[in-house]
């Protein structure tokens, strides 16, 4: 056990946790028994499930591979992954649900787990038994709670049906009572995991601001997982991306969403499409993208002032009359920003290539990085499915930081710069 | 040089500073009192919990925890009493009954609390942390209350009888009875925390315990008195640990019964070992079951 640093509230070592896969017991003597005999007598496993690699029969799989962390006091820190990447593994053992198989940790104070809303609630008591009886549960004395209790029903917004039994409030209700216990707990570290997914978008928001005041004010650490990066974004100074068990990333918010949603042709100025390898993914036979570059470029990063020139070719599938195109461009997030729009581009026959170059007029961005996707339609499919969702998502660009009137413009501003307002009296 | 005094400042927060320490290795033996004790309040209301909560929405409300006793005392008493004559070495039969009941029906409570403590949690174990002890400690003493309740008709019953004269000679060994309390609680609460431990893996004895209770129940001078098992058996009868505690209890209220401490300390050994054993069993269980459950 090594020494944790002063300011330090949570230090994880060679955090490990391993599942077994395949026999996890069978849940009866009778099989398990069978299971042993088998595999005494160097027999298949009658309970195996058919057709099991042989890697996975009591094999093993690692949830969490190795994690070295150390959060300090007062620090909000995100977690983001993929599903399985073992980010509520990692809370789970803070939390002490379960324990590691290898490694340990230790932590400063007492942890809070929200890893669901309203944990123990009994749908016979009043709200204000519950409030007792879930902070308790969440490791709160009854005089904490008694000091407290006026806030969080202010909090909840429910003081109206605080004497009702909880079996009678709608979800909205419900849920807001429960968050509004875990987020005046006294613990020093507050875990939660997509606790936020459910509520209305104000009470989100309110939960959200009291979450970071407790943080900036009374030094609480926050420890939260979501798959919403505009929370993430919105909560945290600090993230950690997870990807099969193990720390990719830590460190800056944008940075970690960047390293978590970036494919791997970010650095790309061009690229071919090999359509074997689409073709089935891709539900529309209109044509098959082959090739797109920026022309005259060998970087994808513009400067302010920079025009985009793009270049497409593909190989027509079916006689084309009228081809529209529209490229749609996103943030970073992912959140749709803008689209340019193409309309009655290009004609041509079953088998011919086809290629076009388009100009676009990308100043309207802030820095940043931008996602983009073709989406070819014609007027005799309008309705066909985008040429590619994944496989053909469109080429990345960055562009770089530029001044607007008088001051660089703040990538929270937004991504857009719509130009100076007018007066007009 | 001018020194800043920084200690003025009247609020001070106070920041918990303990360091927990959390890893791969377990001892074999790791209950940690004082934090059970930290969680007095969650005991506490859980109790309260479960008080409020099993009777509502009936009419006759809390007043049912003293009228299941009494009921299948009746029941007893006309079954076992009446149709099949079982002597009671000359007690009344209803008070006979009814001791052997209420006892009986708190070590089974207590019993079938501990063995549900990991399957009938395991939401709330899964989402979050607190000594898992606390729910069967809980329900020991949700249990106690409704054995204090039943116990204080009970007493009240036996004064009424000892007045018009009926064949009850309550005596010193009612001091016993905290010990013989305590002690029930504390197997029924053992053998529950084994059972609950093997049952995360294998449901089959889920089904098993409740034929297991009731089996145990005949093999228990509950329904009979000792007086009644033929001589050569009934140190083998003793042997089962609830038998002493039963037979004392009533051997302490009704006057009438086979009392021995030979039997009795046998019994407490028992006791503590399987409480022992439970505890070490539950320790191991609770850090992981929540994954093979």
């Amino acid at each position: 056990m090594l020494e944790m640093r002063e300011n330090c509230v949570i230090k994880t070592e060679h955090l490990s946790k391993e599942y077994r896969l395949g026999v996890i017991g069978t849940g009866t003597l009778r099989r398990d028994l069978q299971s042993w005999y088998a595999k005494r007598r160097g027999r298949e496993d009658p309970n195996s499930i058919i057709g099991t690699p042989d890697y996975e029969k009591g094999d093993s799989f690692l949830a969490l591979d190795d994690v070295n962390i150390e959060i300090n006091r007062g620090e909000r820190v995100g977690i983001i992954g993929a599903n399985g990447a073992g980010k509520s593994t990692l809370l789970k053992l803070l939390s002490r649900v379960t324990s590691p198989t290898d490694g340990s940790f230790q932590f400063r104070g007492r942890i809070a787990s929200m890893l669901e809303v309203g944990t123990g609630f009994h749908a016979e008591l009043t709200g204000r038994e519950n409030i007792y009886l879930n902070g308790a549960i969440l490791g709160m004395n009854r005089s904490e709670v008694s000091a407290k209790i006026d806030d969080i029903i202010s909090f909840s917004e429910c003081e109206k049906f605080i004497d009702t039994p909880v079996k009678r409030y709608s979800s909205g209700m419900f849920v807001k009572l429960a968050f509004s216990v875990a987020a005046h707990l006294d613990a020093e570290i507050m875990i939660m995991d997509e606790v936020l997914a459910v509520g209305d978008m104000r009470f989100q928001r309110k939960c959200l601001k009291k979450m970071r005041e407790l943080a900036e004010q009374e030094e609480r650490t926050v420890l939260y997982v979501s798959h919403n990066m505009s929370t993430i974004q919105e909560l945290c100074n600090r993230c950690i991306v997870l990807e099969q068990g193990k720390v990719i990333f830590d460190g800056d918010v944008d940075e970690a969403i960047k390293c978590y949603l970036g494919g791997e042709n970010d650095e790309f100025f061009s690229a071919e499409y090999e359509d074997d390898k689409y073709k089935d993914k891709v539900n529309n036979n209109l044509l098959c993208l082959e090739r797109v570059k920026y022309n005259g470029r060998t970087t994808n990063i513009f400067y302010p002032g920079e025009k985009m020139l793009l270049q497409l070719e593909w190989k027509n599938l079916m006689d084309i009359d009228n081809l529209n195109l529209r490229i749609e461009v996103y943030d970073y997030r992912r959140y749709p920003i803008t689209s340019f729009l193409a309309e009655n581009i290009y004609k041509g026959k079953s088998g011919e290539n086809g290629s076009l170059r388009l100009g676009l007029d990308i100043d309207m961005l802030t820095q940043g990085v931008y996602y983009t996707r073709y989406v070819f339609t014609s007027s005799l499919k309008p309705d066909a499915e985008p040429e590619t969702v994944e496989a053909a998502s469109g080429l990345v660009f960055r562009k770089t930081r530029r001044n607007v009137g008088s001051q660089p413009w703040k990538k929270s501003w937004g991504s857009v710069v719509l130009g100076e307002a007018e007066i007009i009296e | 040089m001018i020194k800043f005094n920084t200690d003025f400042d009247s609020e001070v927060k106070l920041v918990n500073n303990d360091i927990t320490y959390v890893s791969s290795k377990h001892k074999l033996f790791n209950v940690n009192l004082k934090e059970i004790w930290q969680y007095r309040d969650l005991i506490l209301l859980f109790v309260k919990r479960d008080l409020t909560t099993s009777y509502k929405q009936t009419i006759l409300g809390p007043l049912w925890i003293l009228i299941n006793p009494l009921l299948s005392t009746t029941v007893f008493t006309v079954i076992f009493g009446i149709i099949a004559g079982i002597p009671t070495d000359g007690m009344p039969q209803f008070l006979f009954y009814m001791s052997g009941n209420i006892l009986w029906g708190f070590f089974s409570s207590c019993l079938n609390r501990g063995s549900g403590t990991f399957l009938g949690n395991v939401r709330l174990f899964g989402k979050v942390y607190f000594p898992r002890l606390v729910m069967p400690i809980s329900g020991i003493i949700y249990n106690l209350v409704n054995f204090f309740l039943q116990t204080s008709v009970f007493v009240i019953l036996v004064i009424v009888y000892a007045v018009i004269g009926a064949n009850v000679h309550p005596n010193w060994l009612i001091a016993l009875t905290p010990l013989l309390v305590l002690q029930t609680a504390m197997l029924g609460t053992g053998m529950g925390l084994i059972i609950s431990s093997i049952t995360t893996k294998y449901r089959d004895l889920n089904v098993l315990v409740g034929f297991g209770v009731s089996l145990l129940m005949y093999i228990t001078p509950v329904v009979y008195p000792i007086s009644q098992v033929p001589v050569n058996f009934r140190w083998l009868m003793l042997l089962n640990p609830v038998a002493p505690i039963v037979e004392t209890y009533r051997c302490a209220f009704l006057g009438r019964g086979s009392f021995e401490w030979p039997f009795l300390l046998i019994s407490l050994a028992v006791t503590a070992g399987l409480l022992f054993w439970g505890v070490v069993v539950f320790n191991k269980v609770e850090k992981n079951f929540i994954d093979t459950v």
